[in-house]
């Protein structure tokens, strides 16, 4: 059993360090997430692990806990609908607005990749769109963009949302995994980035998904995070967040697209 | 889609797939190998079909390749269910006109993924 000051802990770190919201009665969710990292580390029960935990100051230790208490659930094109907007109406019309120009396009807390690389995929099969866009990943997690970079996948994971005719046109069978090709993997480009931190260096975005990643924080980090985000927002721009989440002061169109209005935009 | 048959030569991957479509809504039929799958499918043509690769007698390859030969057989939608991972029988599977391809084990949650994404094609 975990002591309720453990609990304390762990939910404090990951809220002042990643705006993570962890319910009190939620706590279980500590023990199932924890346990690999624990075991890595050679302590048999969480509880251990977390009382050692306590004293210590190794900052790399402190974010491994961070990075397996995030939530990493994520599944080839979530959500079917927005990604078949995406390619239909959203990027046809942030492109065209462009006028010429690349249009830069940010998976903001992309997990294991699988929203990115269904975009890369979208990208390559149309041509016509994908020459005008430049597509960045990134997440909290750096165990979770080492798997997104390397782009191997289990066969369980290319079987949520993935249609076939996708599997074989991009990925090839490696071992007991499939690995995503060269092709699609050099349109990424990632980055570890904590999205309490800064954003202005990464500069201004004409489409920016961040699905199901908000929903996860705490209420004021996560109005912190979606001001920043829409800070990040180039004049007309997009911002997707999950079918279940919402931007206040932002046009919706549905499915969790939100559009800046020009009275926004005006204002900034 | 009202009508699944699902083709399998192991009873215990029939009841479990039947299991599985009945808690979505489907009516479900059960064939052993391809030849009685398709005397099914000759009689009354489902709306749905999950197919077994290797079975004694006509394969899953060969059903499928009867099947879209059939008066009304390319009605139905077919997803393989199988143990075979290579891409290359997933790209043979799609050449000879299946719509869908899960790899064995699979669970509710797969198979429900995976009708989701035929009927989005439609």
């Amino acid at each position: 059993m975990i002591s309720s000051a453990a609990g304390e802990f762990i939910t404090r770190l990951c809220r002042e360090r990643a705006g993570l919201r962890i319910d009190a009665e939620k706590t279980y969710l500590i023990d199932s997430r924890l346990g690999p990292l624990a075991r890595r580390e050679g302590y048999g029960t969480v509880a251990e692990f977390l009382e050692r935990l306590r004293g210590v100051t190794d900052d790399d230790l402190l974010w491994a806990v961070i990075e397996a208490m995030t939530p990493a659930e994520t599944t080839f094109f979530r959500d079917a609908e927005v990604f078949s907007r995406m390619e239909s109406e959203i990027l046809p019309r942030l492109i065209t607005g462009a006028g010429g120009r690349k249009i830069r396009v940010w998976c903001a807390g992309c997990a294991t990749g699988q929203e990115a690389y269904s975009l890369a995929m979208i990208l390559a099969e149309a041509p016509e769109i994908g020459r005008y866009v430049e597509l960045f990943a990134s997440d909290i997690s750096r165990r979770s963009l080492e798997k997104a970079q390397a782009g191997l996948y289990s066969q369980f994971e290319i079987q949520r949302g993935l249609p076939a005719r996708r599997l074989v046109r991009h990925f090839e069978n490696q071992g007991d995994l499939f690995a995503i090709s060269p092709r699609i993997t050099a349109e990424v480009r990632w980055r570890r980035i904590n999205l309490l931190d800064d954003l202005t260096p990464f500069g201004q975005f004409d489409l920016i998904l961040s699905r199901y990643v908000l929903s996860g924080m705490d209420e004021a980090p996560r109005a912190q995070v979606l001001a920043a985000l829409e800070r990040s927002l180039a004049p007309g721009g997009a911002i997707v967040l999950g079918r279940t989440e919402s931007a206040p002061g932002m046009a919706g169109s549905g499915a969790g697209v939100f559009t800046m209005g020009s009275a926004s935009r005006s204002a900034a | 889609m009202q009508t699944c048959l699902v083709v399998d030569d192991s009873r215990v991957i029939r009841k479990v797939t039947r299991r599985i479509l009945e808690g979505m809504g489907f009516e479900v039929a059960e064939a052993a190998d391809g030849s009685e799958a398709m005397a099914w499918c000759q009689a009354i043509m489902p709306d749905l079909i999950l197919l077994d690769w290797r079975m004694p007698g006509m394969d899953g390859l060969e059903f499928l390749r009867a099947l879209r030969a059939e008066p009304g057989g390319d009605h139905p939608k077919v997803v393989f269910c199988t143990a075979e991972t290579a891409l290359d029988h997933v790209r043979e599977a799609l050449d000879a006109g299946a719509d869908e391809y899960i790899m064995k084990p699979f669970d509710g949650d797969i198979v429900s993924s995976k009708i989701a994404l035929l009927e989005d094609a439609r």
